[in-house]
């Protein structure tokens, strides 16, 4: 049930917060999700997506810190 | 794929497995809680490249695993009045109650229909006036959320035929229950990523002081693992007891607040009674009474149902990460995933299932 992959929001609807809903993009296949759980959300940002609702907005520059922390650990150690 | 293929990058698996085999000097059970990183384990072989002293065990976070029994039957029976729709998550249709599954039922003609979302039974109201719509909802603190929008808008907009049978689960009673059963073996935790992103994880240090066992919140691709691991790892070799994010990208520490909100609003916390596991106290949530009207267990005659559960599944001591599922005498015998003794043979999320899946049951 828990999908990691993050899609990217395409468009929103204009709705109240709780009714708003996005196309988002998983790598090719669109789905239309709610995203009354991500009031911060903006086009073009990436969203973990769950049973139909956007839960977290993927915060892009943890991702890369992520990814260095190998790079740090190595520099730390040496 | 952006910010997935990074974190499959062999590469970067390959050092954080070496990582881990420098640091370990003695040997380590750790459990993963949620299903969805269970099957990224054993589809990725990740176990099979730790140092064997690291001991894996796939913990209960598979929501349809640990749905008791008496709650499919309970849906068993809705499905079975007239006029009902009922709608769950397709891995929901095909587990055994005591008797039947839905699935089964289904094929002699019940309406029952696989949805995607809790939104879309919703709908499924809407278009259809003259039936009573019934949503079978399970899942952990991540699927809470979202069922409770659905009921949240049917009471908005005044829907009168919708209901919700509402067995919702919580992580941290569970992880709880496991430390204070007397045959625990677990020594570090990775906690469940998704769960998090929902609930954050300021419920964990009360948990990880008390006794004095790491938690690292951690993701599902294999880099997000294997990191995980190496703190969880790093922590046990220096003695130390804390809980660590791993997967900043998704979790925050308070967690995603609309719709911790939502489920105040819509949920009351009450004890749950957990396949193989039995009853943990607080360990669920229920619709409140606010939301009775729409509440299934109150509409439908289901109170007085006997439940069965098969008594050669032995889904209750894998959930407990006492035994390895090939370690079952049914496992690829009377049960597979075409006709499953038990849930953990059934959920794409299940060891049972992933074992078979992937085919582990060769080589142990």
């Amino acid at each position: 049930m828990c999908l990691a992959v993050p899609g990217k929001i395409l468009s929103m609807t204009d709705a109240d917060a709780l009714s708003r809903m996005g196309r988002i993009d998983f790598a090719g296949v669109v789905k239309e999700v709610s995203l009354a759980y991500v009031p911060e959300a903006e086009i073009g940002d990436y969203v973990i997506v769950h049973a139909g609702f956007a839960i977290s907005v993927l915060d892009q520059e943890e991702a890369k810190q992520s990814l260095l922390a190998f790079a740090e650990m190595d520099a730390q150690e040496d | 794929m952006k910010f997935v293929d990074e974190f499959r990058d062999p590469q970067r698996v390959k050092q954080w497995v070496q990582a881990i085999q420098e640091i370990t000097t003695q040997p380590w059970t750790i459990m993963e809680v949620c299903g969805g990183q269970t099957h990224s384990i054993i589809k990725h072989g990740l176990d099979q490249l730790l140092p064997e002293s690291i001991n894996l065990i796939h913990g209960p976070g598979c929501p349809v695993c640990v749905t008791p029994i008496a709650y499919i039957d309970k849906a068993l029976s809705i499905a079975q009045e007239e006029d009902v729709i009922l709608c769950s998550f397709g891995d929901m249709l095909r587990v055994p109650g005591s008797q039947d599954d839905l699935l089964s039922l289904k094929s002699l003609g019940a309406d029952i229909r696989i949805v995607y979302s809790p939104l879309d039974a919703l709908v499924l109201a809407e278009q259809n006036p003259d039936k009573k719509i019934v949503f079978f909802a399970v899942g952990f603190e991540t699927t809470a959320p979202t069922c409770a929008m659905a009921v949240y808008q049917a009471k908005q907009r005044g829907l009168t035929n919708f209901y919700m049978l509402a067995c919702h689960v919580r992580v941290p009673p569970v992880m709880q229950a496991l430390l204070d059963a007397p045959d625990n073996t677990v020594q570090g935790f990775l906690g469940a990523g998704h769960v998090c992103s929902i609930m954050g994880y300021h419920e964990y240090p009360p948990i990880s002081a008390q006794y004095q066992i790491p938690i690292v919140v951690t993701g599902f691709e294999p880099v997000d693992i294997l990191q995980g691991l190496f703190l969880c790892i790093q922590q046990l070799e220096r003695g130390e007891a804390s809980v660590e994010n791993q997967y900043k990208r998704v979790v925050t520490e308070q967690g995603n607040l609309p719709a911790q909100q939502l489920m105040k609003e819509v949920y009351q916390v009450l004890d749950r009674q957990w396949r193989g596991l039995g009853n943990i106290a607080q360990s669920g949530f229920a619709l409140s009474d606010e939301y009775a009207a729409w509440n299934a267990e109150m509409h439908f005659s289901v109170a007085d149902i006997q439940s069965n559960e098969s008594r050669e599944c032995r889904s209750g001591e894998i959930l407990k990460g006492l035994i390895k599922p090939a370690q079952c005498p049914a496992f690829n015998t009377r049960c597979t995933p075409e006709h499953p003794l038990g849930a953990t043979m059934v959920s794409s999320e299940g060891a049972c299932a992933a074992y078979y899946h992937y085919r582990r049951y060769q080589n142990d």
